[in-house]
């Protein structure tokens, strides 16, 4: 029996074997992907980003506790950063919820990022999907602690949380816009320590200060202090608010032709560029391309037009050209 | 085919707060280029085995100055075996007197690196002996 089938079947270790083929790029684990795309599309994923500390990892913690009490079964995906230098890395959220650990409606799956800079890893999606194909009704999805720009996460959640502490830097404007637009939900963690109310304050004045088209989803700046479990009912809720307004807006729609485009893309991309790749590269077109270039008897403008001509000239391209 | 990237679980069985040698452990490890899913302090032996499940890691590294480390690491072992798990390698560190190596052993501790051990001779012992 295959992966997946013994993944449908509720076998948990095939589950884990099958994230940790795609983490590596097994070739293998693409055909038990496609037996499984058919179970997915069902969990409902919020990811969860924020500055390194911020208390993103024991926020889910409380999360999960609290969907646990609804009798969701929930998964949980947790990137922290590879060492660009050893590729090793410590990936240390886990530590935070530990006490779901050995319970068997929460699957909690650690992942280091392996050079992508987005936030997570390129393995995330499969693994959420797998974690969907398992019958997990809510899937939380924890970044590593971002700076501004690995923003990937909005793509692939339906509810994005940004988690904020109070006190950091002075000033609440220096956090760039780019992470302001991506939240569908605010939590300014921490609401025990100093500095609290002013944050809050702040990011309330700047969401009004942007534009919304009449109907459209306004985020809520919540507080909590994930370490006492404070404020958790409350984001819940929220999140189940999101939910049913992407529902009834329809913005689910737009949501998952977005995420379904940019998935495709990205797939297409890599698989065309890794063909034809391989391709050059085995049969000494690359080689014979780099010393001409080297020589500058070769510009790489005519070689790429040159390859596509000659690698991509099915009947469509030539209905096309 | 594309290469297995070996994982590791670090974590600290039992009531023992000393989390120094599992912390530098993690550390060599994940300078030696490996994913370490530490898992922290106060471990029962079920969750232990559980997150190994999940994270679907090629071998345990238990640490473990309490004291406690005969009835721990056994029962370790044990569930692994009972999750069919047991491919899983366990080894551990920490303050273990010499007389309970050979027992530990027995239990399915592949090897106990005891206080002193070079991380290098570590991290040496974990390529020779796992495999992903
Ligand atoms: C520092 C220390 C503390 C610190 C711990 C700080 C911390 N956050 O870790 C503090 C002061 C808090 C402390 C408290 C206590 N301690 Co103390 N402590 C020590 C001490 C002096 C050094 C431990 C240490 O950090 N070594 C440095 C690290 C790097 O070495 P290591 O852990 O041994 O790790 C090496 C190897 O063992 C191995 N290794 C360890 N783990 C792992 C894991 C893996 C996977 C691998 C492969 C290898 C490996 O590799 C490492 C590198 O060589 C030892 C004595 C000693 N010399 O060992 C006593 C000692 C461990 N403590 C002891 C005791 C009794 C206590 C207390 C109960 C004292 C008390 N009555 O309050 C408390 C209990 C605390 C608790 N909650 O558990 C006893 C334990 C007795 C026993 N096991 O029979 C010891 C042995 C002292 C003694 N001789 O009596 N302690
Ligand atoms: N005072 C206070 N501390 C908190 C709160 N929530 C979390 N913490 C603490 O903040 C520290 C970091 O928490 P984590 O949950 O690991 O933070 P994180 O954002 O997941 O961190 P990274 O994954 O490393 O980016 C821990 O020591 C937590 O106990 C809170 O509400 N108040
Ligand atoms: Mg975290």
């Amino acid at each position: 029996m295959g992966l997946a089938e013994k993944i449908l079947q509720g076998d948990i270790r095939a589950a884990a074997r099958l994230m940790r083929d795609v983490d590596d790029g097994f070739t293998s684990s693409i055909d038990e992907l496609k037996q499984l795309y058919p179970h997915t599309g069902r969990a409902y994923l919020i990811g969860i980003t924020g500055p390194p500390g911020a208390g993103k990892s024991t926020l889910v913690d409380q999360i999960t506790a609290a969907y646990r009490k609804l009798g969701k079964r929930v998964g949980i995906v947790a990137v922290d950063p590879t060492s660009p230098f050893t590729g090793g890395a410590i990936l240390g959220d886990r530590i935070r919820m530990n006490r779901h650990a050995d319970d068997e409606g929460v699957f909690i799956r650690s992942l280091a990022t392996r050079g992508c800079l987005g936030g997570i890893s390129r393995s995330t999606g499969d693994v959420v999907n797998v974690m969907d194909a398992m019958g997990m009704d809510v899937i939380i999805i924890e970044t590593v602690g971002v700076g501004q720009d690995e923003v990937d996460i909005v793509r692939m959640a339906h509810t994005t949380t940004v988690v904020m502490v109070p006190g950091l830097g002075d000033d609440i404007q220096a956090i760039k816009a780019g992470i302001l637009e991506i939240a569908d939900v605010f939590v300014v963690n921490k609401a025990d320590r100093d500095g609290a109310d002013r944050t809050v304050r702040e990011l309330s004045m700047m969401l009004e200060m942007g534009e919304r088209a009449p109907g459209e989803w306004v985020p809520k700046v919540l507080r909590t202090e994930a370490s006492r479990g404070v404020g958790i009912d409350e984001l819940v809720a929220e999140y189940e608010a999101h939910r049913a307004y992407l529902h009834t807006s329809g913005d689910i729609h737009r949501f998952n032709s977005e995420k379904n485009s940019t998935i495709l893309m990205e797939m297409l991309r890599d698989r065309l560029f890794r063909d034809i790749y391989g391709r050059i590269a085995s049969n000494g077109t690359l080689a014979e391309i780099l010393s001409g270039m080297s020589a500058r008897e070769t510009d790489p403008y005519s070689a790429v037009d040159a390859i596509v001509a000659r690698y991509l000239t099915g009947a469509d391209a030539r209905v096309a050209g | 085919m594309a290469e297995r990237k070996l994982r590791v679980l670090v974590g600290k069985p039992g009531l023992d707060g000393h989390d120094r040698g599992a912390k530098v452990v993690a550390r060599a490890f994940r300078d030696a280029g490996l994913e370490v899913i530490y898992t922290g302090l106060h471990q029962t032996p079920e969750q232990i085995v559980a997150a190994a499940i999940q994270e679907d890691v090629d071998c345990i590294g238990l640490s473990i100055l309490s004291g406690a480390h005969n009835t721990l690491l056994p029962k370790v072992c044990q569930l692994l075996k009972e999750k069919n798990a047991d491919d899983i390698a366990v080894f551990c560190g920490g303050v273990i007197p010499e007389d309970d190596i050979p027992g530990l052993k027995s239990a399915g501790i592949k090897e106990v690196f005891t206080p002193g051990t070079s991380t290098e001779d570590i991290v040496a012992w974990v390529k020779e002996h796992i495999h992903g």
